[in-house]
């Protein structure tokens, strides 16, 4: 079997498509559809030029959704789309917060399975397969759609590299958002922007994290020092975050970002499995941790076994040292 | 206000979970627990039930057994009852099916003003059950709720996003997804487990919720498990106890990548 036409979710922000809808786009172009086309669940004139570039041929986009949430309204779209005669074999969503919403309600209407968190998909045979990293990633999990498509599959972030290519294209085609109804009915009131400083988490070179081993709230102050000597991005994980330490975009991790910098250093941090998911495809790993039975020693490259706030202070001032 | 709220009860965590060669699918045998990320939505019932001054919590859940004990902790927390949907035909359900199934639960109690579930399970972490759940209820969902309020027949959440948050009003019914940290969860009292032992739970099958066989377990999921390989490991480097001078093969490290 091959596939006719790939849909892939075109998540964007500021204008500008993400990372992930590109990385989505190379991947698609890789299995021998026929056409492979954007959705996006905005108004996409400024965006098609790139997605174009990047190998959709179509994109199709509902305009400014005003304040509704693009869960139900973009699912809707899309099953009205495929309602009126538009046939996608597979559509691709990145694991983003638009992403899930979308294909969750999508998966209802349409009555078809969603496979989550899928780091690679191939066309076999008659059959298409997604793969799954399990167990914090040391376990491999091929899984293939039952039944006829469209089949729905969500990506992890950097499962695949972003490229351009393909034939010239981004023709835009607007699509309409039906009358939703009571499941419509959610409003966006204000959008909030929290600033952070630094290089992005997921774009930086270098990335420090903190954990609960420094303590308490004012100690991140160690994380932000070191990272701003190594011109690299703070990163947390999850159990600072919950308890209010650094804000959520700081988040490395399974409900977090994937980064995969040249250098990670983990600081106070065990290396739960929620964590490790979201940083172990970084090149080179330094762990800090007072625990010597700490999982993150297991992938950690350089493991120093003592207590943050003293090899971070000694740290720092070397560093400062130096420059 | 009556608020539901869909919990699972899963493998401890702490211990490495794994698959069972026959099927594939998760090991669930032996005792369950609440998922940590499920409290967090129990306190937050708990708390607007509070604050409305009249009304229940109820628990929604979903086990291949029988298993109650993670039930018995949310109900230890000050939840009223709980359906448990406890079917062997349910082994192999997908997330699709999930919510089917959670939906039905919900409707058998009679809908609820708010129906709460975490962003995802620890254990199967698809995070696409809440909004299933919402469409099958046709429902709004506001998932990633960080902070929330009810303000008469609306509510107003601060949603996570990817830049910061977005202030979104939604008119009840809904079905919102909270994340850990929304609430502190409170620990289950001495007096609130003597008393949760003596709660109902409503053990139901699939065809009790008027579902068929093949609209659940591996009959209804549409994927199939066709290879499990282990992944390359990553080799653990070199391990150090720190005497005082660590932070020196830091440094080096570090010059060695020319990252300094």
């Amino acid at each position: 079997m091959s596939l006719s036409t790939i849909w892939v979710y075109a998540d964007a922000a500021a204008d500008k498509p993400l990372t992930i809808t590109l990385e989505l786009l190379a991947k698609a172009r890789t299995l021998g559809a026929s056409s492979v086309e954007a959705f996006c669940g905005g108004d996409a004139t400024a965006l098609a030029a790139t997605l174009g570039a990047h190998g959709a041929a179509k994109v199709h986009h509902v305009g400014d959704l005003g304040g509704q949430l693009p869960g139900p309204a973009v699912a809707a779209a899309m099953a009205a789309a495929i309602g009126a005669g538009a046939a996608p074999d597979l559509i691709m969503f990145g694991m983003t917060y638009e992403g899930r919403d979308i294909a969750a309600r999508l998966s209802v209407k349409l009555g078809k399975t969603v496979l989550t968190n899928s780091t690679d998909v191939r066309v076999d045979g008659d059959e298409v397969v997604a793969q799954t990293a399990i167990f914090g990633g040391n376990t491999l999990v091929d899984t293939a759609f039952v039944g006829a498509g469209p089949h729905l599959a969500m990506f992890r972030p950097k499962s695949f590299a972003a490229e351009e290519g393909g034939a010239a294209g981004g023709e835009l085609l607007a699509v309409a958002v039906p009358e939703l109804g009571a499941a419509g009915a959610a409003r966006i009131i204000e959008r909030h922007v929290e600033a952070s400083s630094g290089p992005k988490l997921d774009e930086a070179n270098v990335v420090v994290s903190g954990g609960r081993g420094l303590g308490e709230a004012a100690k991140y102050s160690m994380i932000e020092d070191l990272a701003k000597l190594l011109k690299a991005a703070p990163g947390a994980s999850r159990a600072i975050v919950d308890a209010g330490w650094v804000p959520y975009s700081y988040q490395v991790g399974q409900t977090g970002k994937v980064v995969k910098p040249t250098v990670y250093i983990a600081a106070g941090i065990s290396g739960a499995t929620q964590h490790m998911v979201g940083m172990k495809g970084s090149k080179n790993i330094i762990a800090i941790n007072k625990d010597k039975e700490a999982p993150i020693f297991g992938i950690a490259d350089l493991g120093i076994v003592g207590d943050v706030h003293k090899v971070l202070p000694k740290l720092i001032e070397a560093l400062q040292a130096r420059s | 206000m009556n608020v539901v709220v869909c919990v699972k009860q899963i493998p401890d965590p702490a211990s490495p979970g794994a698959l069972d060669p026959a099927t594939n699918t998760l090991k669930r045998e032996g005792k369950l627990i609440l998922d940590e990320s499920d409290s967090y939505g129990v306190e937050m019932a708990l708390q607007l039930v509070g604050t409305a001054g009249s009304g229940e919590v109820s628990l929604v859940s979903m086990a291949p057994n029988g298993e109650v004990s993670g039930l018995r902790t949310a109900l230890a927390m000050g939840a009223a009852k709980a359906v448990l949907v406890s079917d062997p035909a349910l082994q192999g359900s997908d997330a699709l099916t999930t919510a089917r199934v959670l939906a039905k639960a919900i409707e058998r109690l009679g809908g609820a003003d708010l129906i709460i579930t975490a962003t995802e399970s620890t254990d199967g972490y698809t995070g696409t059950v809440p909004e299933q759940i919402a469409a099958f209820l046709d429902l709004p969902a506001v998932t990633f709720a960080k902070h929330v309020v009810v303000d008469g027949s609306s509510l107003k959440v601060k949603r996570q996003t990817e830049a910061g948050y977005d202030d979104v009003e939604c008119p009840l019914p809904a079905v919102i997804s909270v994340t850990a940290g929304v609430v502190e969860p409170r620990y289950p009292s001495f007096k609130g487990i003597m008393a949760a032992k003596s709660k109902p739970v409503d053990t139901v099958t699939a065809a009790d919720l008027g579902l068929s066989a093949d609209q659940v377990g591996w009959a209804g999921s549409g994927q199939k498990v066709v290879a499990v390989k282990a992944a390359e490991a990553r080799a653990a480097g070199e391990v150090i106890e720190d005497d005082g001078e660590g932070y020196l093969k830091v440094v080096a490290f570090l010059e060695s990548l020319k990252v300094i």
